[in-house]
């Protein structure tokens, strides 16, 4: 099993969801985020005074998934999410020891 | 009480409810511009002044201000002439032109909601780190020591039974809704208070951009409507007249923002909506004082220059390191000081006040006493509040200590968090926060981290 985090601009979140959704993923844990990357943020202009903004919204979406759909997932994020200019994101995959369903207790494959 | 004008106190008592409304505008105009952890106090800070300077008002303000001049000088009231407006209530008490009489208490009800957004506005001249206990504290004895006195000089006009305010009843300078009384006083205020109280932590490194604009745009939508019960009440009559000032307070919030606009987008390439909101209050306050005095032609010149000046005006802070943080110098003081010295070129005949300005051929004899009352009400406002701030710094503290600042004023002086967007702090739920926090105070009042910490921190929150 294997987790997969990726952080996307909030914008391509919709589209994203809709193709985890056609694929067949059952679910999805999805948290607003912010950082930066090489795009290094923007600056704002209030009354005047130029404020750099370093920290752009993102969308986190995370993804528990079987080994053996997790390259066809990220695939599928890296294409909806793209668009081709700075700031599109990343996607990383971690290994994940066990995972439980809380209503059952079931343990492992069966609890995803 | 047959002599009373029904439709003229109607329009003054409204307008003293419009004007009210003035004050919990310039709190949401303020709480926007902040950051959110001191949107709260902000706010408060504004309040406060409803309840403290309401009750000064009822109890000496009005002396100060309206009582008979103190030896006849015309610089201060009997503050006891007034005590609990108690002899407004006969039916007697009426003042005003005859036919346009209104009672003296519908007066003192208008006046009063002036004299709370007065207090209220030098608020924003030290946002995010006042001592609350300590600003309370100022609001009485600065609306006592600045407010009241110069309220005196400038409106209250002596007749043959009263003796009245210098400047109002000697220099005759022409202030109709108070650019120098509320504008000017404050911005110099503000100046002072912030110089006494020192800058931010932070203050142009960190950035501290403001954390609701739709708190900031509605604010200045509920000051523009309240200006209009400040200008167009100020006539004290429903006249002619007062459609001139109604129409002058609406055509220079609109030059106001338009101009601060044009300067945005020229200067930084956009037209931003903090931009309109206080462009919109520069037009608006250079107004206060000239409504009477322009036509609405003058009043688009007066608004537009307020506008525009006051969009290069609010870098000075940056420049000369004084942190006046919401710009209360930049848009009140250098505003104020456009209408009121403005009066001296653009006033026209054809407005009620009946006088020509330099610009209408009617010389200089009303531009030197306008900038006369500028600069002697800015003298006096900046070395009082810089004496009196600097009075209760020394004694009761005026600023909070380095991790409250940090962690926010909202906490450390309301203990109160203003959004709770996740609603993931409930730990000890609504019943038994109220029940166990004051018991985490220490005997001072003083609220220890470890107490802040349960609130600010959020408990540990698992994956999917």
């Amino acid at each position: 099993m294997k987790l997969i985090t990726a952080i996307i601009k909030p914008h391509q979140l919709e589209p994203v969801k809709e193709a985890l959704e056609a694929f067949g993923v059952q679910g999805m844990t999805v948290s607003e985020a912010s950082g930066y990357g090489r795009q290094r943020g923007h600056s704002e202009v209030y009354r005047g005074a130029e404020y750099q903004i370093d920290f752009v919204p993102k969308v986190r979406i995370e993804i528990l998934a079987e080994a053996e759909d997790t390259e066809a997932i990220v695939d599928l994020i890296a294409i909806t999410a793209r668009t081709g200019r700075i700031g599109d994101g990343k996607i990383w995959v971690v290994p994940v020891e066990d995972v439980v369903r809380v209503r059952t207790g079931d343990h492992g494959r069966g609890a995803l | 009480m047959d002599t009373i004008n029904a439709g003229d106190t109607a329009w003054v008592l409204g307008s003293a409810g419009l004007v009210l409304l003035m004050t919990p505008g310039l709190a949401l105009f303020y709480g926007g511009m902040v950051r959110a952890k001191s949107v709260l106090n902000m706010m408060m800070m504004s309040f406060i002044a409803l309840g403290t300077v309401t009750l000064a008002w009822v109890l000496w303000g009005y002396g100060e201000s309206f009582g008979t001049s103190l030896d006849g000088l015309g610089l201060v009231g009997n503050p006891v002439g007034h005590i609990g407006l108690s002899d407004l209530l006969s039916a007697d008490a009426v003042m005003g032109p005859p036919g346009h009489q209104i009672p003296t208490l519908a007066f003192a009800a208008f006046q009063a909601t002036f004299a709370i957004i007065a207090v209220a506005l030098v608020s924003g001249a030290i946002a995010d780190r006042a001592k609350f206990s300590t600003w309370t504290v100022f609001t009485v004895l600065w609306a006592t020591i600045v407010y009241f006195p110069v309220a005196h000089w400038v409106f209250d006009f002596s007749t043959p039974t009263h003796a009245g305010g210098w400047i109002a009843s000697n220099l005759k300078a022409i202030d109709f809704a108070g650019g120098t009384v509320l504008e000017i006083n404050c911005g110099a205020a503000g100046l002072a208070l912030a110089l006494v109280v020192g800058k931010r932590l932070g203050f142009r490194k960190d950035p501290m951009r403001p954390h609701n604009l739709t708190l900031v745009m509605l604010g200045a939508g509920l000051l523009w409507f309240g200006w209009f019960g400040f200008n167009a009440g100020s006539m004290l009559a429903a006249t002619g007249g007062t459609a001139i000032v109604w129409m002058n307070t609406l055509v220079a919030g609109a030059a106001g923002m338009m101009a601060w606009l044009g300067v945005e987008r020229v200067r930084d390439g956009h037209a931003t909506s903090l931009g309109a909101a206080s462009g919109l209050v520069a037009g608006l306050v250079a107004i206060t004082p000239s409504c009477s005095a322009v036509t609405p032609v003058g009043a688009i010149a007066i608004g537009g220059i307020a506008g525009a000046l006051c969009a290069y005006a609010v870098a000075w802070k940056f420049r000369y390191g004084y942190d006046d943080s919401l710009d209360v110098v930049g848009v009140h003081l250098v505003g104020g000081l456009v209408g009121t010295i403005g009066i001296g070129f653009f006033a026209s005949k054809a407005a009620p006040a009946g006088v020509d300005g330099l610009l209408a051929g009617g010389g200089v004899d009303q531009l030197w006493r306008q900038v006369v009352a500028a600069v002697a009400v800015l003298a006096f406002s900046f070395v009082l509040t810089g004496a009196l701030g600097l009075a209760l710094h020394r004694t009761l503290g005026f600023r909070v200590d380095r991790d409250d600042e940090m962690r926010g004023v909202d906490l450390s002086e309301h203990l109160e968090t203003a959004y709770d967007l996740v609603a993931r702090g409930g730990r000890l739920g609504v019943g038994s926060a109220a029940q166990h926090l004051p018991d985490a105070r220490h005997h001072d009042g003083h609220v220890p981290s470890s107490a802040l910490d349960a609130l600010t921190t959020p408990p540990q929150g698992d994956l999917a």
